[in-house]
């Protein structure tokens, strides 16, 4: 299991479900176990980040916000 | 001199713009409009033709009779935008000289970026689709209908959730909704991407048992089994899928070196102007710009871009600002609808259908060809 980030996501500027979209999208090509980081600036990803890691398994490991820009870090299941 | 401005498109945002912009400058403009087909196409009437509530020759008109007599047309594709020298190589042949250029150009469908879709699905975001879809439609005798995105961003994201209400009503008044199941597959956790809206559909959705699948991003489709399996790794089994394809901008815009990867064309989001080019403008699909892919963006994006160019040319300051505004009616079926309106500060706060609004569409739809491409009316009423 990977403690360091595979790999990072720059969501910013995108709106609703892009953020969710594209994070499904590269998921794909994780191993499991691997942690992707996701920078989002809508606000609104917040509420879907967690309900998607809930739908899908995969573990919200950190989220956090600087200067409107949120943090996910996220690992596959 | 007049000031040469060609418009890229022939569509609601290129052709108000360049109406607006002639009849603003008169004779200190010299315009024209290019489009592939010559033809102006009605888009949100496909969602009315694939129900079998709208025929085909509603939806276009020749582009010609839309634009004012000063406005030239040429129907011919653009192949090139050479920014620096200020030109647009054509297909046929010869190319045009520009002081401002407005990338009017749309989106582009691209169902074979996903496996399987164009053997296995069904759309209505062409005329052919929407076309093809009412046949299927009328043939229907029940099954599992399974209506779903295949990408991000799409035209007029309320589509999918209006096509199943009123498919439902459909399917209720032809007598086979007791032997048909209707899915919506969302690729968030609530049936539309706006969670106020979402608030409204989901109880009426629930009410008329239309079943919502949350996350199901379409990943590809199998057209011999019926499956149709999302990113997250689920299946569904389908007698009759509507898939709404992926989109891409223009490959002229790639071409050009003005694209963002996926095609679309940089832009401010306030003056509209193409990143780093200050005498070109982009309008409605063809922008990369968060906020949804529709005419209604387009209309409200015309008159600044159109103020802006005639400040440009007078050598005046620009005074007008897009602030985001988009408007649109979601139908519900059953004759009712609501409205959505909003900007880039303002989520819109939509109220429960009513048939007022259902009514306002349809008043919408009849008077389009007369009064939105023409700018006759203008873009505070709507």
């Amino acid at each position: 299991m990977g403690t360091t980030i595979a790999r990072t996501l720059d969501l910013k500027g995108l709106s609703c479900p892009m953020p969710i979209v594209k994070t499904a999208q590269q998921m794909k090509e994780l191993a499991s176990g691997d942690l992707i980081e996701a920078l989002a600036t809508d606000p609104g990803s917040v509420a879907d980040f967690k309900a998607w890691c809930t739908a899908t398994g995969n573990e919200l490991v950190e989220q956090g916000e600087v200067d409107a820009v949120y943090r996910f870090v996220i690992r596959k299941r | 001199m007049p000031a040469k401005v060609v418009v890229l498109g022939g569509g609601v945002g290129g052709t108000l713009v360049a109406n607006l912009v002639a009849r603003e400058l008169g004779r200190d403009v010299r315009l024209t409009v290019v489009d592939p087909t010559g033809m102006h196409v009605y888009q949100p009437g496909f969602l009315y033709l694939a129900l079998g509530k709208a025929n085909g020759r509603w939806l276009s008109r020749d582009e010609r009779t839309l634009l004012r007599r000063d406005v030239e047309l040429v129907v011919d594709r653009a192949i090139r935008i050479h920014p620096e020298a200020g030109t647009v190589q054509l297909a046929r042949g010869g190319s045009l000289d520009w002081d401002y250029l407005v990338i009017a150009t749309g989106a582009r469908l691209v169902p074979e970026q996903v496996p399987g879709l164009v053997e296995g699905s069904h759309e209505f975001y062409s005329l052919e689709g929407a076309q093809r879809l009412r046949e299927e439609l009328r043939r229907f005798r029940g099954g599992r209908i399974h209506v779903g995105v295949a990408g991000i961003p799409y035209k007029c994201p309320p589509a999918p959730v209006e096509f199943v209400f009123m498919l439902e009503e459909r399917l209720r008044r032809r007598g086979v909704r007791d032997r048909s199941e209707i899915t919506l597959l969302s690729p968030l956790n609530r049936a539309f991407t706006i969670e106020s809206a979402s608030k409204v559909v989901e109880p009426l959705m629930r009410q008329r048992g239309i079943q919502l699948a949350t996350f199901f991003n379409v990943e590809s489709v199998d057209p011999s089994a019926g499956v149709i399996t999302s990113i997250e790794g689920e299946k569904v089994e389908s007698d009759l899928m509507v898939v709404v394809p992926p989109h891409r901008g223009q490959e002229l815009i790639e071409t050009s070196g003005l694209g963002d990867g996926s095609a679309w064309t940089p832009t401010d989001r306030n003056t509209l102007q193409v990143a780093g080019h200050e005498r070109i403008f982009a309008i409605g699909d063809a922008t990369d710009l968060p906020i949804s892919k529709s005419g209604s963006t387009a209309h409200f994006e015309a008159p600044v871009v159109a103020s802006r160019i005639a400040s440009l040319v007078r050598g005046t300051a620009p005074k007008t600002n897009y602030g985001g505004k988009v408007m649109c009616f979601l139908e519900t079926g059953d004759g009712r609808s609501t409205i959505l309106r909003f900007d880039y500060e303002h989520p819109p706060a939509p109220p429960q259908p009513r048939r007022v609004w259902h009514l306002a569409k349809w008043m919408f739809n009849r008077l389009y060809w007369d009064v939105v491409p023409t700018g006759r009316v203008p873009e505070r009423i709507a």
